[in-house]
């Protein structure tokens, strides 16, 4: 079943909308008129590029596509141009689906037209007919700087939630569920939020460029029950005090180890909500989703779940095989997605702690102090539990002696910060928790204070290649 | 003499952090001898470079031996 026929029903009987920054979608307005208008039939059995700006009009023209297009590629708005060349290829995509100011087709040689979707959904006479399983492809970072293609079915990417055991509020008889995320939708974190709220409510949608602050009381006013970001993106809120504001019922952390640190804090904003972190990513899919406000996991969660969700930490790291799971890297001489025995290994690395798993990085993003490994998450971890830390991030120093050493930028919680008195104590304190809880190699070597730390556009800290 | 000062005091500094007991540092004083892991040299530098704004290390001929050759190492590279 597409996800039209899937949502249309329920949405139109709760008057469910997409609601951007300037104007709104009523689900059930897309009966009787579209985004993509008398071009939506040309696009029928098609691989489409969908290189929309627009992130309220990309939302639409998903909705519309889903069972129409062959397949549809989820150009995140920050791909840089040189390398849609290779998404076009990658993809062998023959149409090029943008908008207004999207970037121009790359010539390819192999598109065989441009479709340009129009902002607002024109009232026609549509045909909401499901010819196909459309098959979504979204891009993920690669080690090398070109984006890696990973194809999902619309049964994998709603797999955690559009199951028989799914427990996702909102349903029927449930109060309505207004979703937003701090995430861009064409991220598999912001994707997940997006299709949650198409079969559960609305969904208010983020802005790019737009201030923390703005966003969070533009979801306050619509009155955003459902919540996610990042940890990063979390932090960033409560520095802005603009979270005071705002009382959602749920607030769910993904993409980022959720400490916990940002877990307490969390709770203390938001006394009414349910803090979940969940643990997912694009090629693996959703593996759990945590809702004791307690940071990692359980070792019962280890095995095999009631939705088919099998995690296994045999060879140290987080392995996931489920129906979530990406079908694969799309290209030829790709990596294979899954493992020898079908699992998704991501390299997450994992420590067991009292009867609990908690993550410590990737094997890649590890640092070597001269022999001996070092997480930059774990030593984040220590970092943040200072009640007047907001955010850290450790990275690696070259050093003659041993290699590397560990060093580490902080971004305090408030402006007191700044006096020179006050940030010595504060590097003291740090230090001592450090060397208290961590090995004398973990503990770093430089403490910076800085006002702020880089985030990606998908919301997670810009952390060096390793 | 800065500099001298300077890497005078930060030897001080890590082996208090590091619970280590610290030779009198002497010029003649071989540095594997004084009582500091390659982990407290390793901080040294950094904090070194950190202060200084140079890492004479990266062309540096030759190890130091000694705590005086350490001493000229950063002070041959003193602006």
């Amino acid at each position: 079943m597409a996800l039209w026929d899937c949502v249309a029903g329920a949405a139109a009987a709760r008057g469910a909308a997409l609601i951007g920054p300037a104007r709104a979608v009523p689900l059930a307005s897309l009966a009787h008129a579209s985004c993509l208008g008398e071009h939506l039939e040309a696009l029928r059995g098609r691989a489409v590029v969908v290189a929309i700006r627009d992130q309220l009009t990309a939302a639409t023209a998903l909705l519309e596509l889903d069972g129409v297009a062959r397949r549809m590629v989820l150009c995140t708005p920050d791909l840089s141009p040189e390398h849609l060349p290779h998404v076009v290829r990658t993809a062998q995509a023959d149409v090029w689906l943008g908008d207004d100011a999207s970037n121009a087709p790359p010539d390819t040689g192999t598109l065989d037209f441009a479709v340009t979707a129009d902002p607002q959904p024109l009232p026609c006479s549509v045909q909401r007919r499901a010819s196909c399983n459309t098959e979504w492809v979204l891009l993920t970072s690669g080690t090398t700087g070109a984006p890696k293609l990973v194809a999902h079915t619309l049964a994998s990417l709603t797999s955690a939630f559009a199951g028989p055991s799914a427990d996702l509020g909102g349903q029927e008889g449930a109060a309505p569920v207004t979703w937003s995320t701090f995430y861009d939708i064409r991220r598999y974190g912001g994707l997940q939020i997006y299709l949650r709220a198409l079969y559960t409510g609305s969904l208010v949608l983020s802005n790019a460029g737009e201030a923390t602050t703005d966003f969070l009381a533009r979801v306050a006013a619509v009155g955003v029950t459902h919540i996610s970001g990042t940890p990063s993106h979390w932090r960033k809120a409560l520095m802005s005090g603009a979270a005071e504001r705002f009382s959602p019922a749920y607030v769910r952390l993904s993409g980022e180890i959720a400490d916990q640190a940002i877990l307490d804090a969390l709770r203390a904003a938001f006394p009414r909500a349910v803090v979940a972190h969940a643990f997912a990513s694009t090629e693996a899919g959703v593996a759990f989703e945590m809702r004791d406000g307690r940071a990692g996991f359980p070792v019962s969660l280890v095995g095999t779940s009631a939705e088919g969700v099998e995690l296994d930490v045999s060879r140290g790291t987080l392995r996931i095989r489920s129906p979530g799971n990406a079908t694969a890297y799309l290209g030829a001489g790709a990596p294979c997605l899954k493992d020898d025995e079908g699992y998704v290994d991501l390299g997450d690395r994992l420590e067991l702690r009292d009867g609990r798993y908690f993550f410590v990085g990737r094997s890649g993003g590890i640092i070597n102090v001269g022999g001996l490994k070092v997480h930059p998450e774990e030593v984040e971890a220590v970092i943040n539990s200072h009640p007047r830390v907001r955010m850290s991030l450790v990275r690696s120093r070259r050093n003659p002696i041993t290699g590397a050493v560990v060093t580490a930028e902080v971004v305090l919680a408030d402006a007191a910060a700044g006096e020179l008195s006050a940030d010595e104590r504060i590097r003291q304190e740090i230090l001592d928790a450090c060397r208290t809880t961590l090995a004398a190699h973990k503990v770093p070597a430089l403490i910076r204070f800085v006002p702020a730390l880089e985030m990606s556009p998908s919301g997670k800290l810009v952390r060096p290649s390793a | 003499m800065a500099v001298r000062s300077t890497i005078t005091h930060l030897f001080q500094e890590v082996a208090r952090e590091q619970q280590r007991q610290l030779a009198p540092l002497t010029d003649d004083l071989k540095l594997l001898q004084c009582g500091l892991d390659s982990l407290s040299f390793a901080l040294i530098v950094a904090r070194l470079e950190d202060a200084l704004g140079y890492d004479p290390f990266d062309t540096a001929e030759s190890f130091p031996v000694t705590f005086g050759d350490f001493v000229k190492l950063y002070e041959s590279r003193a602006v």
